[in-house]
């Protein structure tokens, strides 16, 4: 009995030792020699592996910023600047910076907006119901709402409106990693820059049809008149195949084209509403911000302000800058 | 035992509803829209202005590429609007729009109903005659005919085969056409195979059109070259692969055409509206229509000139049925859909089909279990399970190794499933997505 | 119109055939093997069958309501076939909490725990069997003796299978000629008149069931008579190279599960390869081990293990054997 378990015993260990042995000899043989600066550098990496730097997951990344000999075309959307920086520092070279950017969705054709014209009634996603015809509605460049971009987030930036039946983007949890615009088959989503208190002013539409066809569609559509084009001081909006486009890098937001709009299809995210802006007030708003933006987004074109009231925000705006 | 092809298939009920209704004419509409895309290719620039006057059989826009067809005007009229008309996916596209007036055909086309047997034409003028009718397959693929119908350099065409098979359940129209236009049909075989400088011809009939069969046996007796040949009933044997190989047991390579094994395949509507063009010198401005569906009062196949509202078929078909839930232009296999009832008739149309609501619902999807039934019917010989989960997940590679770009979207696999799961939407996806990746890499 | 016209992609109509109808189909088809084996076992044949189904149901019901929270399933019948299946491997007088338990391991691990209908990679009725098998091996080779509804429920008289048999008989260095003079003939085995499970032992009522099911086209025949043919054609070689120590072919045919696992659990399709030439691979691959493990392993039985083993080679199968695409070989002429 006792011989038994010594043998036992005597017999595991040395396969153990010998497989020990036999692990030693092959890790030392065949070692791959890599440069430990990849290591560093995934470390400091965001470590979401979302794809949105272009290369495959966050080690693949980091293995392409060590090798090449600067960070031209390398930048990670999601760690932003500062990650950039601390990269920059492992591999001891300037750090680039990057204005932050965030996802805003371009549609704004909820169903009060966009009469329903068919039941579709295949795969929930967009991008069969994209290639099979123009949606539920009749406008083929608005928002199918299957939320092939609320899937593709993997920050969990973003939701489907069940009232709007439209993808809402959370914008302090929005990494502008572009999954969302990659996903969107109809190019709605676009990745803009990220004004201070998330504030935001764009043309919520992307339909390039003749203004007639675009407002019997949906009622928010760009018709392309112009009126924006005529009243923006900073040459920020321009105007191609009948939609209106505002340069997020040239805007002001002075908020003097919204109002001008007559299908109230640019709209104001993140703004004091009250006509009276005090400071503390708006500090408040701010605070507020994405609470707020989802039923700035809902109601849309009700928001309306007076041109008096932008100029003074204008004002305080530059203020800020 | 009939031919048929060897691999897959399914059998879906035929319902054949309007077999026995002769061809009518149907009255023309108040206005058409014809729209300047109606082939696969490039749409070509329009000849005409609004206001302008137009005659039927006008040419309104000419092919500019090889890979492009003619338009004609199908009415005679003002042209009201250059505008884009909504197409059978809900997409504008650019359109003539002519408001019907009295009907006055050009002045060379022959409109008398007399047959015109005799020809001396060479095979180039043949096809230079379909070009400028803008002929395209009537089957529903649409490819300019001239294009099939003048052979690659360096390949040799030896057969022609004239596709009866009209496997789309409920649809008639072919059939009715081989009934009634059975000896212009004829003269349109001929021309064909002078242009493509061949002997022999076969025509391919599914054995549920016995009396379609039997007419066309009883007018090639006298024809040298030209046979018919009964097919045992199985989809997708109208489609062009699928039909080579029932026919001739060749199979054309994965990623060919049919010329790779010597073979050209054309509808019978193409072959009469050939017929048409070069006997009669009539373009191609009108079709036949199946209207078609379970609560249709009064299914009918029609004579439709191009760009007739749907609607206007269906109000003459004894209108729109209350239970309504689905209209299909095509077959229901490989039919489009509509959102719309103002879609224009286009050269492609072979049917309009009603379903109602309870038809149309789609059934609730459950999860795979694996029943190899997709394999089975797949005349393709793909693993359809296999290729749509590859598509969700997009592993676009992957598809394209599992050879997803042979697949001819018949949807017999879709049809089969007993989880009714939307196979063919996916892999319809994927084949898009390794479409992209090909470009891709081409750049 | 007022009313809106629905869209989706072709085709636009859907063949008739459902998973439930499949289902159903597969149990329409095991009615006379359940008939026979009342009339062989008597009450607790039903008792067992009743027992198995409902405690199957019932686990599947409370499974996916209260642990993975997704709408209940039951009524696809997939798992009544489970419990249907999982009774005809077991003794007419096993008792009925472990056919419970047996039940519960079938669908808690053979099934839900990889996701349910579709994901699992083994054969849940043969998980719980098997599970059974090596958990209480004397309850589970406890044959009663065919009396019909003489049979009693506890203490019934029992006996080896005519396998069973055979396997001791070997063991004790006996010669098979003489031993099947205790085994009932050929014909009593096909009818199924002998000691052993309650849906193996009739032959010809699985033979019927078998025969339906291929006419409806509920599965196709490849995979059964492969496995039939190989255990044939196997136990054949081995009987002419040395009778004395082999029964001849027939009789493994008739005897054991091989017709109830070839039939019914080999051709489950979510644990059966997907093509044709998969499917004979995985029918010849069952028939040899089921051979080996009865005339050389040590159980008189083999065929759960068998089927269970080449479960495991199924996804391989399936990526190894493609089916034989259209225009695959390029033809010149």
């Amino acid at each position: 009995m006792n011989s038994t378990i010594l043998i036992t015993v005597i017999t595991l260990s040395a396969i153990g030792m010998a497989a020990a042995l036999i692990l030693y000899f092959v890790a030392r043989k065949f070692r791959v020699h890599e440069d430990p600066r990849i290591d560093e550098v995934e470390e400091v990496l965001p470590a979401a592996n979302c794809g949105g730097c272009g290369y495959p997951g966050c080690r693949n990344f980091a293995e392409a910023l060590v090798k090449s000999d600067s960070f031209e075309g390398l930048f990670c959307p999601v760690g932003g600047n500062e990650v950039m920086a601390k990269v920059a520092e492992i591999l001891g070279r300037e750090a680039v910076t990057q204005a932050p950017l965030v996802a805003v969705v371009r549609c704004n054709g909820s169903p009060g907006h966009r009469p329903k014209t068919s039941v579709y009634d295949g795969p929930v996603t967009c991008a069969i119901a994209h290639a099979l015809y123009t949606g539920e509605s009749d406008c083929p460049y608005g928002c199918l709402g299957y939320g092939d971009c609320v899937e593709a987030c993997t920050f969990d930036a973003m939701y489907m409106d069940p009232k709007t039946n439209l993808p809402v983007v959370i914008d302090n949890k929005c990494t502008a990693c572009g999954a969302c615009v990659e996903a969107c088959p109809r190019d709605i989503i676009e990745l803009r820059k990220k004004n201070p208190k998330d504030r935001k002013i764009f043309v919520c539409c992307i339909n390039e049809e003749k203004g007639a066809v675009a407002r019997k569609n949906c009622k928010v559509a760009c018709i392309g008149c112009g009126a924006c084009v005529k009243v923006c001081p900073f040459d920020a909006i321009t105007l191609e195949n009948n939609l209106a486009y505002i340069d997020a890098e040239k805007c002001r937001l002075c908020r003097k084209c919204s109002p001008v709009c007559p299908t109230n299809s640019i709209l104001e995210i993140n703004f004091p509403e009250k006509k009276m802006v005090v400071k503390g007030q708006e500090k408040k708003d701010a605070k507020e911000g994405s609470g707020k933006e989802e039923k700035v987004a809902a109601s849309g074109s009700e928001q309306k302000e007076s041109g008096e009231e932008s100029k003074k925000d204008k004002e305080s705006n530059s203020s800020n800058k | 035992m009939l031919k048929t092809f060897a691999k897959g298939g399914v059998h879906p009920p035929e319902n054949k509803l309007s077999a026995s209704r002769p061809i009518e004419s149907l009255p023309l509409p108040q206005t058409v829209s014809i729209p300047l895309s109606q082939h696969i290719g490039a749409p070509p620039a329009p000849l005409v202005q609004k206001n302008d006057q137009v005659k039927t059989g006008q040419l309104i826009a000419r092919g500019e590429g090889f890979v492009s067809a003619s338009i004609h005007s199908s009415v005679t009229g003002k042209v009201v609007k250059l505008e884009e008309v909504m197409d059978a996916g809900g997409y504008r596209r650019p359109a003539v729009t002519i408001q019907v007036g009295e009907d006055e055909w050009m002045p060379e086309i022959d409109t008398s109903p007399g047959l015109i047997k005799e020809f001396d034409l060479s095979g180039k003028d043949i096809i230079e005659k379909v070009k400028e009718a803008g002929i395209v397959g009537m089957g529903g693929a649409t490819f300019p005919s001239h294009v099939k119908m003048s052979v690659p350099r360096g390949k040799k065409a030896e057969l022609l085969i004239i596709n009866g098979v009209e496997c789309e359940p409920w649809l008639t129209s072919d059939h009715r056409l081989m009934l009634e236009k059975g000896e212009e049909l004829l003269v349109g075989i001929r021309l064909i195979m002078k242009a493509l400088q061949v002997e022999k011809a076969l025509i391919g009939i599914e054995n549920n059109k016995p009396d379609a069969i039997e007419h066309l046996s009883g007018l090639c007796l006298g024809e040298k070259g030209i046979s018919v040949v009964p097919l045992k009933v199985k989809y997708p044997q109208g489609g062009e692969k699928q039909l080579i190989k029932a026919l001739t047991a060749r199979e054309v390579p994965s990623g060919g055409l049919p010329i790779d094994v010597a073979t050209v395949v054309h509808n019978v509507g193409t072959a009469f509206a050939v017929y048409e063009a070069v006997q009669k010198k009539k373009p191609l401005i009108e079709r036949v229509v199946t209207v078609t569906g379970p609560s249709v009062k009064k299914p009918c196949n029609f004579l439709v000139r191009t760009g007739t509202p749907v609607s206007h078929l269906i109000e003459a078909a004894g209108g729109l049925p209350d239970d309504t839930g689905k209209i299909v232009s095509g077959g229901p296999m490989m039919g489009k859909a509509l959102n719309s009832l103002q879609v224009p008739v286009t050269k492609g149309t072979s049917g309009i089909l009603i379903l109602p609501e309870s038809m149309s619902v789609r059934k609730p999807v459950l999860p795979c279990i694996r029943c190899s039934r997709c394999i089975f019917v797949c005349p393709m010989g793909l693993e359809p399970y296999l290729l749509m989960t590859l598509s969700e997940k997009k592993m676009t590679e992957k598809m394209e190794k599992e050879h997803v770009m042979d697949c001819i979207e018949c949807g017999s696999c879709s049809y089969i499933c007993p989880s009714n799961r939307p196979l063919l939407d996916y892999i319809r996806l994927g084949k898009a997505q390794v479409n992209q990746l090909i470009r891709s890499r081409k750049k | 119109m007022d009313k809106l016209l629905r869209v989706s992609y072709s085709p636009h109509i859907h063949g008739e055939n459902s998973v439930p109808r499949l289902m159903w189909g597969v149990i329409a088809s095991l009615v006379p093997a359940f008939v026979l084996s009342v009339l062989y076992f008597g009450l607790g044949a039903i008792l067992v069958t009743a027992t198995s189904v409902l405690s199957c149901v019932l686990f599947e019901y409370l499974i996916q309501r209260f642990i993975m929270k997704v709408p209940p399933t039951v009524n696809d019948g997939s798992a009544v076939v489970t419990g249907v299946l999982l009774a005809f491997c077991l003794p007419a007088t096993i008792p009925l909490w472990l056919v419970a338990l047996g039940a519960l391991v079938a669908i808690g691990v053979g099934k839900m725990s990889f996701g349910g209908l579709g994901s699992n990679p083994f054969n849940p009725a043969l998980v719980g069997r098997v599970f059974l098998f090596i958990s209480f091996p004397v309850q589970l080779t406890s044959w009663p003796l065919p009396m019909g509804f003489k049979t009693k429920l506890v203490d019934a008289a029992t006996g080896a299978t005519p396998l069973g048999v055979i396997k001791e008989g070997l063991l004790n260095n006996q010669q098979v000629p003489p031993l099947m003079d205790d085994i009932p003939s050929h014909m009593q085995l096909f009818y199924g008149n002998m000691n052993g499970s309650m849906g193996e032992v009739a032959a010809m009522a699985l033979l019927l069931g078998f025969i339906y099911m291929v006419v409806k086209k509920i599965i196709p025949p490849v995979i059964p008579l492969t496995i039939l043919g190989t255990v044939f054609v196997f136990t054949g070689i081995l009987w002419l190279a040395n009778p004395e120590s082999n029964a001849d072919p027939l009789f493994h045919l008739l005897t054991g599960g091989v017709m109830l696992g070839a039939i019914y659990m080999a051709t489950d399709y979510v644990t059966s390869p997907m093509t044709k030439k998969g499917m004979v691979v995985f029918g010849v691959g069952i028939g040899v081990i089921t051979v080996l493990i009865r005339r050389f392993g040590s159980y008189p039985e083999g065929v759960q293990f068998a089927i269970l083993i080449m479960n495991a080679f199924v996804p391989l199968i399936n990526s190894w054997f493609k089916p034989k695409r259209f225009g695959e070989e390029v033809q010149h002429g």
